[in-house]
């Protein structure tokens, strides 16, 4: 059971903040197709950038520490501290990296009046197409990881120990599913989500967004600068997305990345839809599209009541039925709730001053 | 700017965009390959010079000479290899373009070219050639295959007439689908129940009724070639006029079928109601053309003409499928997008722009051959080409010259994709020995 809520969480926290980030973007009138193209821009640099810190001797004396430690020797506790202030560091650098590409959809669709699919089809052939041809000339092959081959888990996944459990001890249901063996990324992005749902929906600068959404015109004519908020909206987008991104690789992937996501970026755009542009459904969905994801990842090995069965792999239904059932279920949710889903009524329209 | 006549036709407009387009995006590709080469100690300015060079005719680039020069010349196996690539990108190209005539954007050619591939190689291995002649396996196969992505291009089309259901999700899902389905079925899916009873001519004996490729260990996680079969597109002497290359009838197929769509677009009843329902869905039903029966009819053609693409290439006898796909999509489905864009949608515009992302797609693997770039940097271009075709009108109107300011607004758009930071600490830059791993195009 431990097992199966971790990683559940590890692929639900990712979908999430990338779905909210989505809807950053569509509440502001912008149709963001790109956040897969994002998504796997915020891997690569959220990488590079852990892999050019690992040169830093601050960081490098932390990873030595903690690994002693681990054997069982010496004192740790600052560089646990040093080594998940550098995840953040990194978590940041990826926001800004998503924030600064995300521009190329905002410049398209807000300034040339573009067609935002197509503008948002362009950001998911560049992203792969720039990172894997970065990737190929910095490490000569198709994965970039850590320098000398360190996995991420190494320097930045929380242990036990880093509470003062010994390593045979039990910390209970509670600490061995949530405390031990968790990134801290993990639980950032969860606070992250509520505050910025908070900001959409709680303060004036979220109304003001999600009126550019519904009906510019009216907003402008409040003294609304509708292209300010609708840059603001997708800008957000593009740093949550970039983050996301970088959470998913370190998280998911091992902190390594190879110009793909598998497709989050679009998971988490049906994870939007699903949840009808409100974080709450969202937050759901995005457990329920985690836990599937969980269950293909893993079905083999899942022994839910800890009782030596395999139940799952017991059925006997393939792993590839457990990841197209989301995709499924989505379409079903769609067409149950056509009539009453509710998008932006203004997203994927250019705005125009004079249309009023 | 010159305001001749010739220049206010919108046709010549829409190709001077489309030149412009590409150009900026070969010139964006240049500078990419110019900071990396300058940035990077063992390429350097000789090393970008030449990655520069190979980006604009890396068609025509042979060889190295003794001291290490890059050799120019006709090659016929470089065209032939490019004819033979643009046969599926002409038939995706075609899929889009016909969509976004009744104003569809379909993003589901991928999902369509994945289930066209799967029915396609299941008849193409599953009849035995002993016992019925392989041309009628082919014919068969092409036939299955296209019928295959038209139903799977029917379902967003539905959803889209009945449920208004955004095309662009529901294509997207139905992407995802076909790659776990088409996963799993091959995964699952057995021809022969008789253990090692099958033979196909002599040639073979499949070990266990399986289409997974258990005979050739270095094939492991994929499907048998058609070739196994005896199943194979003729080659109509197109072998001899591009000695050494891949390329087959195909291309043949591809372009009339192109010339077929140009035809029941342009000239038919069926096409003028198709593009009645794109310029105006309520307008169209007004005029008493059923336009929920024409965007599934829309969306089941371009499904067909994807899945065709597919059926073409696998079909041809050169190449082999990797049946785990769960975790990816075709990019040659992707690819179709910019072909359309680039042509304007014309259909037979489509095989001139096909075969230009198929030349692409030559010069990335020269460039992966001759120099310490890699083949990404063609998919760099293609990206920004497609960017510059989301705004392709305000490209046409600078180049009407009607709106001078334009040109200041363009040029900003050019240096922002530079954005990314670019990493400046290469260390070994070998030509990689195991490239990208690629899905088809394996020698036979």
């Amino acid at each position: 059971m431990t097992f199966l809520i971790q990683q559940t969480l590890l692929f639900a926290i990712p979908l999430m903040i990338v779905a909210l980030a989505g809807v950053f973007s569509e509440r502001s009138g912008i149709i963001n197709l790109a956040l897969e193209g994002i998504m796997i821009m915020g891997a690569f640099v959220g990488v590079l950038a852990v892999r050019i810190l690992q040169g830093v001797p601050a960081f490098q004396q932390a990873a030595e520490a903690v690994s002693s430690f681990n054997a069982g020797t010496g004192e740790a506790s600052s560089a646990w501290v040093t080594l998940q202030g550098m995840e953040i560091l990194c978590m940041l650098i990826a926001a800004v990296a998503g924030a600064i590409f995300s521009l190329l959809l905002s410049y398209a669709s807000i300034n040339m009046k573009a067609d935002q699919t197509i503008g948002g089809t362009a950001l998911n052939l560049l992203a792969p197409a720039i990172s894997l041809f970065l990737i190929r000339i910095i490490v000569n092959q198709n994965t970039m990881g850590m320098a000398g081959g360190a996995g991420g888990a190494s320097w930045f996944l929380i242990r036990k120990t880093f509470f003062g459990v010994g390593a045979n001890e039990d910390m209970g249901f509670l600490g061995n599913t949530f405390l031990d063996k968790t990134y801290l990324a993990t639980y950032l992005t969860i606070l992250l989500f509520v505050l910025m749902s908070v900001i959409l929906y709680k303060t004036r600068f979220g109304l003001r967004v999600r009126s550019c959404g519904e009906n510019p015109q009216a907003a402008a004519s409040l003294g609304i600068n509708v292209y300010k908020m609708r840059y603001a909206g997708v800008t957000i987008s593009g740093a949550l997305a970039g983050m996301g991104g970088f959470v998913y690789a370190l998280t998911t992937q091992g902190c390594t990345t190879n110009g793909d996501v598998a497709g989050f970026g679009f998971l988490a755009l049906a994870v939007m839809i699903f949840g009808n542009w409100k974080p709450l459904n969202i937050a759901l969905g995005a457990l329920l599209f985690g836990l599937f994801k969980c269950i293909a990842a893993s079905y083999a090995t899942l022994d839910i009541n800890a009782d030596g069965h395999f139940l799952l792999n017991e059925i006997g239904i393939s792993s590839y039925i457990y990841r197209l059932l989301p995709y499924v279920i989505t379409l079903i949710v769609l067409a149950l709730t056509s009539k009453s889903s509710r998008a932006p009524k203004a997203e994927g329209i250019p705005y125009d001053k004079g249309m009023r | 700017m010159n305001k001749s006549p010739l220049l206010k036709k919108a046709g010549t407009q829409k190709l001077l965009a489309s030149l412009l387009s590409i150009l900026i995006g070969l010139f964006f590709g240049s500078l990419l390959v110019l900071i990396v080469g300058l940035t990077t100690s063992n390429i350097g300015g000789k090393g970008a010079w030449d990655g520069i060079r190979l980006i604009f005719i890396g068609l025509f680039s042979k060889s190295r000479d003794a001291a290490g020069n890059l050799v120019f010349g006709i090659n016929t196996t470089n065209i032939g290899n490019m004819l033979f690539r643009a046969t599926p990108l002409i038939m995706t190209g075609l899929s889009v373009a016909i969509s976004q005539k009744t104003g569809l954007f379909n993003i589901g050619a991928p999902g369509q070219y994945l289930m066209g591939t799967m029915v396609t190689l299941m008849i193409a291995l599953s009849i035995p050639s002993t016992a019925v002649p392989p041309f009628v396996i082919w014919i068969l196969a092409f036939l299955g295959g296209c019928l295959a992505g038209a139903l799977w291009g029917s379902i967003p089309g539905m959803l889209k007439a009945f449920l208004n259901i955004n095309e662009v999700i529901a294509c997207i899902m139905t992407n995802w689908i076909a790659a776990n389905l088409v996963t799993w079925l091959f995964d699952i899916a057995r021809f022969s129940t008789i253990k090692g009873a099958f033979y196909c001519q002599t040639k073979w004996k499949i070990a266990d009724g399986t289409f997974k490729n258990l005979i050739e260990n270095t094939k492991s996680g994929y499907i048998y070639k058609t070739t196994w079969n005896n199943v194979a597109t003729p080659k109509l002497g197109l072998d001899k006029l591009f000695p050494g290359s891949q390329v087959n009838a195909g291309i043949l197929v591809a372009i009339l079928i192109a010339v077929a769509v140009f035809i029941i677009i342009n000239k038919t009843t069926f096409g003028f109601q198709l593009k009645a329902c794109g310029s105006n869905r309520h307008a169209a039903r007004y005029a008493g053309i059923k336009d929920r029966a024409n965007i599934i009819y829309s969306m089941a053609i371009a499904g067909a003409l994807a899945a065709a693409g597919a059926s073409l290439y696998y079909l041809s006898g050169n190449t082999e499928f990797n049946w785990h796909t769960d975790q990816t999509l075709p990019a040659i489905g992707f690819n179709g997008i910019p072909v359309a864009l680039l042509a304007m949608n014309n259909p037979v515009g489509v095989i001139f722009s096909g075969i230009f992302m198929a030349m692409l797609n030559i010069i990335g693997t020269q460039l992966t051959k001759f120099t310490a770039y890699n083949e990404y940097i063609t998919d760099v271009i293609i990206a920004v080409i497609v960017y510059l075709s989301a705004f392709s009108l305000a490209l046409r109107t600078l180049i009407a010259g009607k709106k001078k300011t334009v040109v200041a607004n363009d040029a900003n758009a050019e240096k922002k994709p530079a954005a990314p930071p670019a990493p400046k600490d290469a260390k070994e830059t070998t030509p990689p020995a195991d490239a990208k791993t690629e899905k088809g195009g394996a020698q036979a």
